[in-house]
């Protein structure tokens, strides 16, 4: 008797967790997409949780302290980790991005304070909404800068 | 010569781990202690050799040997020395030498330890100690050598070897990339240090659980062996994620710390289990129940702890695809594979044998109460598991990437940590074999009153967050139940032995250090989850510019901006600091220096932040920006956070808390079995 009462109890446990875990997921679901794919779905995403992955434009960067407004475009990198490693890591992804006239590229919008990694070749993880104009509006930013951690020797010869 | 003897001694740990793995194998074949003797002595060179290793490396940090890579890599000529023997964590290389010196000096000490009632664990505790041990060197060896150094060749391409290639020449930078400015901070002193000790000292227990089951030998003892060993790992795992929380707040300028980020999750992960396992082994201990439990835990902590070592220096950030950017990913995941099957196998060979002494019969006995506290347990490790591997699965299954981030993982483990804490406050009334609601209710009402009584004065007060009313009716619930226990108990002893008060109180403490520790242990967690739900919940902010001697107001606090400075900083950072005065009330309270880094080597800012910090919240200002051609004016942000210092109070009152349950007690070590521990009462039962 004491048995079934415990394996209904257990039983209660797993489905209340499966329960927290399914809805959670539901909920806070983002979608993961590049910049092309953005582009691609187009007014299919608008408004929906997002997740952006782009190589920052150190150009477009412009920050007015007054209102914390922050705006800057992203080029499109190549979502796939296989992928940017046959290009020869994210470093160099990140730089043929940037310089490269003809990626499809995506405004942002952030307020709140300049994130101190946000510059030029910087790998942009945005979570946010695509708005109607076009714009990505974020809520977060992530941002990493490969080439200090990836490069594997020093580029120049500055000693000897 | 430093990179030579660092990487030979390294070579020679290498073989004299693998020796001691082939040696103990043999020995315990062959019954052959002398075999086992020379494995056990094999493996205590570890430790000395990798201490010559890890000097040859500091070394070579501290003297700017950049032709070094790894010193390339983590070292610039403006860091302080500190940083400089700090950055021997600071990279994967490193950090895996570090975790292998620490392996090598715990299992040192436990081949010291007096072996004659346990001889048959012993060759396979250096088994399992020196598998994993080798398993890191050989990474170090053959994967991430910290030793490797720069050589150019006559074309001008610069190469990365151990040894100079023929036709090459040394070649030296100028100056080193520098440690990550994220991490030139005191925390890095204390916080990889304390979260790798509690990874390396998890090893342990799982070696002397593999001795039990490949021995067969499926008494008690490895839990009674090893039970200090787990208290010890899980206070340094615990103190590793808080400091770690601490010096997020400190330094990344977000006015928050913790963001459920895959790394975080990683090392949380094994102290979920780690916390499970040491409540659920003094279930087996008292009523010999959930043997099998129990090795399933210490298998699935182990390998957690390996998965999290990878995991937090293999420079992911945000995403699960970034494993295999690390050279070393495949090398783990068979590892983590390979001990994973071999333990679990182990297992279910021994299956029988590990069968519950008793049958748990009621659903309020504290058995029961501790399963199902381990199954809440087990639930947030499985929520932050999926939360980590749901973007793989989404994409094999839809094709369309798809993550999860920070709500849905407070979403679903809130929850699960409130019926955490409204088992804190059942589970020590409760009693072994048998409670009813009877016993329970009786035991409980008085701090559930007054907790109810707390909970409705907040409401009156004006919160009507739901979330916030039931954590901390929870919070109020579980300290009152447990400060009333020890309060209950200690006016009895005091009745019974005639002390007054405190010393009664000094004393119960001191005979039962396991259970009122543990207790302590309780409260010093209802402080942190104060802390957490202040923050979380109220937290509040705003931001403005503001000319020099204008203020910004925020939740009663009135900060002026009084003055800020540029300037260089010997450690080749450029320093803009800002001056704010913060009052309340027109009160004056104090001054504050919130400031921006600029690291030229890094080319890289930090914002900062000042704090003022009380017992009933932080004030907390950014300087978010200032351009030195309109001097006048500078941006602030500034985060009004609630109760946020009871989260750090509590980790200090959780290390002393540990410290009374760890604390060898003298009678124990001449008695295995307490007479007291075995009793079926609950606490305070004398009255």
């Amino acid at each position: 008797m004491p048995r079934t009462k415990f394996l209904i109890g257990g039983l209660l446990i797993l489905a209340a967790v499966a329960y927290l875990i399914a809805s959670s997921t539901v909920a806070a679901a983002q979608y993961f997409l590049t910049v092309d794919e953005v582009k691609a779905k187009g007014s299919e995403v608008i408004g929906k949780n997002l997740r952006v992955s782009g190589a920052v434009i150190g150009d477009t960067i412009q920050y007015d302290p007054q209102t914390l407004k922050l705006t800057f475009e992203v080029a499109h990198v190549p979502g796939d980790n296989k992928e940017v490693e046959a290009q020869g890591g994210l470093a160099a992804v990140l730089h043929a991005a940037v310089t490269d006239p003809t990626r499809s590229r995506l405004k942002v919008v952030y307020i709140g304070p300049k994130p101190d990694l946000l510059k030029n070749e910087a790998q942009a993880i945005m979570t946010g909404h695509l708005g109607s104009d076009g714009v990505f509006y974020a809520d977060e930013l992530l941002l990493k800068c490969p080439t200090r951690y990836e490069e594997a020797v020093p580029q120049q010869a500055q000693g000897n | 010569m430093l990179p030579e003897i660092g990487f030979g001694a390294l070579v020679l740990a290498f073989t004299a781990a693998v020796y001691s793995v082939l040696a103990a194998l043999l020995g315990e074949r062959h019954q052959r202690a002398d075999l086992v003797e020379s494995a056990r002595r094999s493996q205590l060179l570890t430790w000395p050799l990798l201490t010559i290793s890890a000097v040859s490396l500091i070394g070579l940090l501290v003297n700017n040997r950049f032709d070094v890579s790894f010193v390339y890599e983590v070292t610039s000529r403006s860091m302080p020395t500190y940083l400089k023997i700090t950055a021997w964590w600071g990279g994967q290389a490193g950090s895996l030498v570090f975790w292998a010196w620490l392996m090598a000096a715990f299992a040192s000490l436990v081949t010291l330890r007096k072996w004659d009632r346990d001889a048959e664990f012993l060759p396979w505790v250096i088994v399992v100690t020196s598998t994993t041990l080798a398993f890191f060197l050989g990474l170090v060896i053959f994967a991430e050598n910290p030793f490797a150094r720069y050589w150019q060749t006559m074309s001008g391409d610069v190469v990365e070897r151990m040894f100079r290639p023929a036709g090459t020449l040394p070649f030296v930078p100028q100056d080193g990339r520098g440690l990550n400015p994220l991490l030139r901070h005191p925390g890095m002193i204390v916080h990889p240090p304390l979260l790798y000790l509690g990874f390396v000292s998890f090893v342990i227990p799982y070696a002397f659980a593999m001795a039990t089951l490949i021995t067969g030998r499926t008494d008690d003892r490895w839990i009674h062996i090893t039970r200090r060993w787990t208290l010890w790992a899980w206070l340094f795992l615990s103190l590793g994620l808080v400091f770690g929380a601490r010096w997020a707040y400190d330094v990344l300028g977000w006015g928050g710390y913790w963001g459920w980020d895959p790394v975080e999750i990683a090392a949380f992960m094994p102290w979920l289990t780690g916390t499970a396992f040491l409540h659920s082994v003094m279930i087996q201990e008292k009523r010999g129940m959930l043997k099998q439990w129990n090795m399933l835990l210490i298998i699935l902590t182990y390998d957690l702890v390996i998965f999290g070592t990878f995991l937090t220096r293999s420079g992911v950030l945000s995403s699960v695809h970034a494993f295999a950017q690390s050279a070393i990913g495949p090398a783990f995941f068979g590892f983590i594979g390979l001990t994973f099957v071999a333990s679990v196998a182990l297992l279910l060979y021994r299956w029988n044998a590990l069968r519950a002494e008793a049958e748990m019969k009621s659903m309020l006995s504290r058995e029961a109460l501790f399963l199902l506290n381990n199954l809440l347990f087990l639930s947030v490790l499985i929520v932050c598991f999926w939360g980590v591997i749901f973007p793989l699965l989404s994409e094999l299954v839809t094709g369309q990437k798809v993550t999860v981030g920070p709500p849905f993982y407070e979403r679903a483990t809130a929850p699960l940590f409130a019926g955490i804490m409204a088992l804190m406050a059942l589970a020590p009334l409760s009693a072994w074999g048998k409670s009813t609601w009877k016993t329970l209710g009786r035991a409980i009402w008085k701090p559930a009153l007054l907790a109810l009584l707390i909970t409705l004065g907040l409401w009156l007060g004006g919160m009507r967050n739901l979330v916030a009313i039931i954590g901390f009716f929870l919070v109020a619930l579980v300290t009152l139940v447990t400060l009333y226990e020890i309060w209950r108990a200690t006016r009895a002893r005091q009745k019974a032995q005639k002390e007054p008060f405190l010393i009664a109180l000094g004393r119960l403490f001191a005979r039962n250090r396991r259970r009122y520790g543990g207790y302590l242990v309780h409260i010093s967690m209802m402080m942190m989850a104060l802390g957490i739900l202040g923050i979380e919940l109220f937290q509040s902010e705003t931001q403005a510019t503001l000319r020099v001697g204008e203020s910004i107001n925020l939740s009663g606090y009135q900060v002026r901006y009084d003055e800020i400075a540029r300037f260089p900083a010997p450690d080749g950072r450029e320093v803009t600091r800002a001056v704010v005065s913060v009052y309340r009330d027109g009160k004056y309270l104090a001054e504050l220096h919130p400031r921006i880094d600029f690291y030229f080597d890094a080319q890289q800012t930090m914002t900062i932040p000042g704090q003022y910090s009380t017992l009933a919240d932080d004030l907390y200002v950014l300087l978010v920006d200032w351009q030195p051609v309109s001097a006048e004016q500078a941006t602030f942000k500034v985060y009004h956070n609630p109760l946020v210092n009871w989260l750090w109070l509590g980790a200090l009152v959780f290390i002393a808390a540990i410290l009374i349950a760890a604390w060898p007690q003298p009678e124990m070590e001449v008695l295995p079995v307490r007479a007291a521990d075995r009793s079926p009462l609950r606490v305070g039962a004398s009255d």
